[in-house]
Parts: C-alpha cells; sequence; structure tokens
C-alpha cells in the first residue's frame, strides 16, 4: 500500500433528514486492484459509491480521484474523470425505452466516433461475454433481474474503462450465472487491468477475487484488508461480520487450530 | 412559541420556493449552452422529439382549432351583426386567432398532451437512475436529452400555432359563410386588409415563448423530481410533479400572454 491511492474518501460524512448514514468514511482504492465493500444491507455501500460517483455531495470531508476534489471541479473536468468509469448501479438503471442493444451502444454512439458496423461488432461481443444473445431486441422490461444486471454489465464495460464500479452484480443471478460473472470478471480485470471497486454480499466467493475487503459498519469503514487478514482481523465488528456470514469454515479452523 | 414555529415554517417554505426558483434559473441557462456546444446532435435525437411533441399533437390542435374557428364565427357573427357590420366577420375571426387564441390555446393543447409527457418521461428517469447513469457515463443529460426536446418544442409550437390558425379561420368560415350566408368574398377580403405583419408577428413571437415556457417547466419540474418538497419518490412523486407542471405552465402562459401583449401592442 505505498503507492498514491487512485481514489481516497476523507472523513465522508452524509445525513438524511434526521438520520447520519455515514458517519466519517474514510477509504483508499488503489490503481488496478479490486476492493470489495461488504456490510448489511441499508447501511449505505451504494451511497459510498454515490459519493466517489460525485452524484452525491457529503456533508463533510472529501473524495479524491486521482488527486482532485471531485466536488470542487468544473464540469468539463468531472466529464473527463467521469469518462474513465464503467458504473453498474444497484438497480442497474437500464434506459427503459431503449433495447437491450442500444442500451449497450449508446456510450459507444455518444462518446465515440464508431461506425454504426464497429457498434454492431462491440456490443454483440460484450453480450455474449455476458452469455445473453438473443435478447438484442427486447427491452430492459421485458427481462429478468439477473438479465438486466448483465446488461448493465455490458454496458458498464463497453468503452473498457479504467475504474469500474459494481453495485453488487451477482444479486439475483443464480450460483452458475454468478461464477460465471466472476470468472468473466476475473478475465476482463486480468487483461484490462482495470481499478474495480464493488459491493458484494457473496462473502466467501469474493474473497478469491478481491485484493482489498472493507467492512461498512455503524456509518464507518471498520478496516480495509487483504481477504486472508480481513479473516482473521482481531476488529469486532470484522470478527463478528466473518463469523456470521463464513461460520462453519471459521468454527472448523479453530477446531483444528 | 406556536408563532415561532408558524414562522419557522413559512421562512422554510419561502427558501424553498427561492431553491427552486435558483435551481429551474440555472437549469434553462445550462440547456441553453447545451443547445449551442458542438459537437451537434445527431438529426434523428431532433426529428424524434418533434414527432414526439409536434406531430402526435397535431390531431388535437386541428379539433381544437376548428371548433375555436367555428364559435369564433357563431358568437363574432351575432354580435356584429347588432351593429350591422357582419362584412367584418372575417377579420374579427383571423385577428382574435392570429393575435390571441391561436397560440394561447395551442400552447394549452401541447401543455396537457405534450409537456405531460415529456414531464413524467424525465421524472420516471430521475427516479430509475437513469439520469444518473447519463452522467456517470460522461454524457450530460442536458445535451443528450433535454436539449433536443428544447429544440423540438421550439420548432414545433408556432407550426401548431400557424396549423391551428389556419384551421379556426377554416371553422368560421364554414359557420360565418356557410352556414349563416355571410359573402365569402367579404369573409377574407377583409381578413386580406386588416391583418398586418404586426399581427402575426405578435402570434409568431408568443408561439416561441410559449414553446419555451411548456418544455422549460415540465421538463424542469421532472428533471428535478427528486428535490420536490412533498417527496418526490416512485410513481406517486412523478404523478404529482406531473400534475404540478401542467398546472403551472398553462398559469404561466396566460400570465405571460398579458405581458407580451402589453409589450407588443
Ligand atoms: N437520496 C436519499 N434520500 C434519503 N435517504 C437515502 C437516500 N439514499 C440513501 N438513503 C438512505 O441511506 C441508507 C443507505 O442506503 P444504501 O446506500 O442504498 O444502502 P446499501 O448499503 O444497502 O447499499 C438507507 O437507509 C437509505 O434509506
Ligand atoms: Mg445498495
Amino acid at each position: 500500500m505505498n503507492a498514491e491511492p487512485m481514489i481516497r474518501l476523507i472523513d465522508v460524512r452524509k445525513r438524511f433528514a434526521s438520520q447520519e448514514i455515514l458517519k466519517g468514511v474514510n477509504l483508499s482504492i488503489y490503481e488496478g486492484k479490486t476492493t470489495v465493500i461488504v456490510g448489511e444491507s441499508g447501511k449505505g455501500k451504494s451511497l459510498i459509491l454515490k459519493h466517489i460517483l460525485g452524484l452525491i455531495r457529503p456533508d463533510k470531508g472529501k473524495v479524491l480521484v486521482e488527486g482532485n476534489d471531485i466536488n470542487k471541479i468544473g464540469r468539463k473536468d468531472l466529464k473527463a474523470i467521469r469518462s474513465k468509469f464503467g458504473v453498474l448501479f444497484q438497480n442497474a438503471a437500464l434506459f427503459d425505452s431503449m433495447t437491450v442493444f442500444d442500451n449497450v451502444a449508446l456510450p459507444l454512439r455518444e462518446r465515440t466516433k464508431a461506425s454504426e458496423e464497429e457498434i454492431r461488432k462491440i456490443v454483440n461481443e460484450k453480450l455474449d461475454l455476458m452469455d445473453i444473445e438473443g435478447s438484442n431486441d427486447k427491452y430492459p422490461a421485458q427481462l429478468s433481474g439477473g438479465m438486466r444486471k448483465r446488461v448493465g454489465l455490458a454496458r458498464a464495460l463497453v468503452l473498457n474503462p479504467k475504474i469500474v464500479f459494481f453495485d453488487e452484480p451477482t444479486t439475483g443471478l443464480d450460483v452458475a450465472k454468478s461464477n460465471e460473472m466472476y470468472r468473466v470478471f476475473f478475465k476482463t480485470q486480468s487483461k484490462l487491468g482495470y481499478t474495480a471497486l464493488i459491493v458484494s454480499h457473496d462473502v466467501p466467493k469474493i474473497f478469491k477475487l478481491a485484493d482489498y475487503v472493507a467492512l461498512l459498519h455503524d456509518g464507518v469503514i471498520q478496516d480495509c484488508l487483504p481477504p486472508e487478514d480481513f479473516q482473521t482481523s482481531e476488529n469486532p465488528f470484522i470478527k463478528e461480520f466473518v463469523q456470521k456470514t463464513m461460520g462453519y469454515i471459521y468454527e472448523s479452523e479453530q477446531v483444528e487450530g | 412559541m406556536i408563532l415561532l414555529k408558524y414562522i419557522e415554517k413559512l421562512g422554510d417554505l419561502f427558501l424553498y420556493y427561492v431553491d427552486q426558483a435558483g435551481r429551474m434559473g440555472i437549469f434553462l441557462v445550462n440547456v441553453i449552452i447545451n443547445i449551442f456546444k458542438l459537437p451537434y446532435y445527431k438529426i434523428s435525437h431532433i426529428t424524434k422529439q418533434i414527432y414526439n411533441i409536434g406531430a402526435l399533437s397535431i390531431f388535437v390542435i386541428i379539433f381544437t382549432g376548428l371548433f375555436t374557428g367555428m364559435v369564433l364565427g357563431l358568437q363574432g357573427y351575432n354580435t356584429l351583426r347588432k351593429f350591422g357590420s357582419e362584412g367584418l366577420l372575417g377579420s374579427a375571426v383571423a385577428l382574435s386567432l392570429i393575435r390571441e387564441l391561436g397560440p394561447v390555446l395551442a400552447a394549452l393543447m401541447v401543455t396537457g398532451r405534450a409537456g405531460s409527457a415529456i414531464c413524467a418521461e424525465i421524472g420516471i428517469m430521475r427516479n430509475s437512475e437513469q439520469i444518473d447513469a447519463l452522467e456517470c457515463m460522461a454524457i450530460d443529460p442536458h445535451k443528450y436529452i433535454l436539449a433536443p426536446k428544447f429544440i423540438a418544442a421550439i420548432i414545433s409550437m408556432p407550426l401548431l400555432t400557424a396549423i391551428f390558425d389556419v384551421v379556426g379561420i377554416f371553422g368560421g368560415y364554414i359557420i360565418g359563410v356557410k352556414l349563416l350566408g355571410l359573402n365569402e368574398g367579404s369573409y377574407f377580403s377583409g381578413m386580406y386588409k386588416d391583418v398586418e405583419f404586426q399581427d402575426i408577428y405578435m402570434g409568431f413571437v408568443k408561439s416561441l415563448c410559449f414553446g419555451l415556457i411548456v418544455v422549460w417547466i415540465c421538463s424542469g419540474k421532472g428533471y428535478f423530481v427528486h428535490l420536490e418538497r412533498k417527496g418526490g419518490f416512485g410513481a406517486e412523486g412523478v404523478s404529482r410533479v406531473t400534475t404540478n407542471a401542467v398546472v403551472l405552465s398553462s398559469v404561466s402562459i396566460l400570465v405571460l400572454d398579458y405581458f407580451i401583449t402589453s409589450v407588443l401592442i
């Protein structure tokens, strides 16, 4: 952890009405690494993502992306930073009046000068990768939740982003599909070397993929550690989380140890 | 204590409206900047919106225009006959349509037909995070979604108004000439004589302003649905904001109409 982090949150606080959701979040995300945020539902994991994306302003604290305070830079610089992003929202946020094909093609059409033919090639390639050929002309409302997620992933990856944000990429997928998703993820990451920030509940599985795991609890990132260290952390909340989510592994180790 | 609370509430409300006005102002400036900013859009973005806002409104406009012209013919004929000047019917119908009723009624119809649709569409995009998704793709929603709608509304409104006027004049003709037996020549020759460039100019300026008002209020209300005071979440939030937008834009049309008339008359 000696290099400058690509993204840094410094003491980020956010309150909605009477409820303080984020109570001073500190988190560093390093280039080329995969950081996974875990934690209970409704505690602000998606909110952290939205702060990094510049969609929500913190009440206090700073969000630095490549050294720039995302809430202080101008529209143009913000756009330049965001053009390196690939984002999958928790609800996929597909454009519901466009077909699957047009959804994935949109970033190419609006941000590049690619010809329709090239676009067709790239889009079909990405959709194949996500295993959803044959749905090109369907509308998002005609897809299942898991399919929507995969279309969202295809759209997030279509411009080969430098930094990807995936909010629960495998929620709503069956086990085989989610394993496949992680394989695809692993493959594309080792090929493209992007920085990734993933929110996930797939606990033991995600540890294989993650370089760092961060637990959000009580409005604070309790700690951000490599998976092995995370599993043996002395932090009481992390300990409890590990015990709860992968109890049997933990206990068997205890018995053996 | 209760009084203090009341004043505090009033202050909150006041701040909310100032905030909203500021937001809408900045929104308008942002969209206008984006209309002129390179790169220009694909023509298909705009034609699609012209189809939605303009072409799909034509039927309503023709229908209401016809009946407005007919009632003007009927009322005008009966009133003018009292003064023995039925011959002025043509100019009376044409002038009231071109200067006043055409732009105003066309704008009200477009508010109901297209304005509400724009507001609901953008409100839903906001609430289902589609606008956030666009921003994260570094695609400016002001440019991609809003600018084409603004351009389409500003192009469509004068054309729809012109259709309304022509159909209305024809409606007056049906009633005045065909039904009540007025002389056909006097209906049209009076019109040629009395309608001046000034009148058409006034109608044109009004229709442009109303086009802008409708699309600005309706899209702005939808765009900021999440910041609504009474909560802008879900389907109910969108439906409430759509109603608000239609009412606000109808009222603004009538108020603005007075001011434009008082300046241009
Ligand atoms: N725009 C908002 N307005 C009010 N409350 C919000 C908003 N966004 C998130 N919250 C609240 O913040 C909390 C965290 O939400 P979220 O980040 O979606 O949780 P999760 O960890 O499941 O992703 C929730 O309790 C939610 O009610
Ligand atoms: Mg979430």
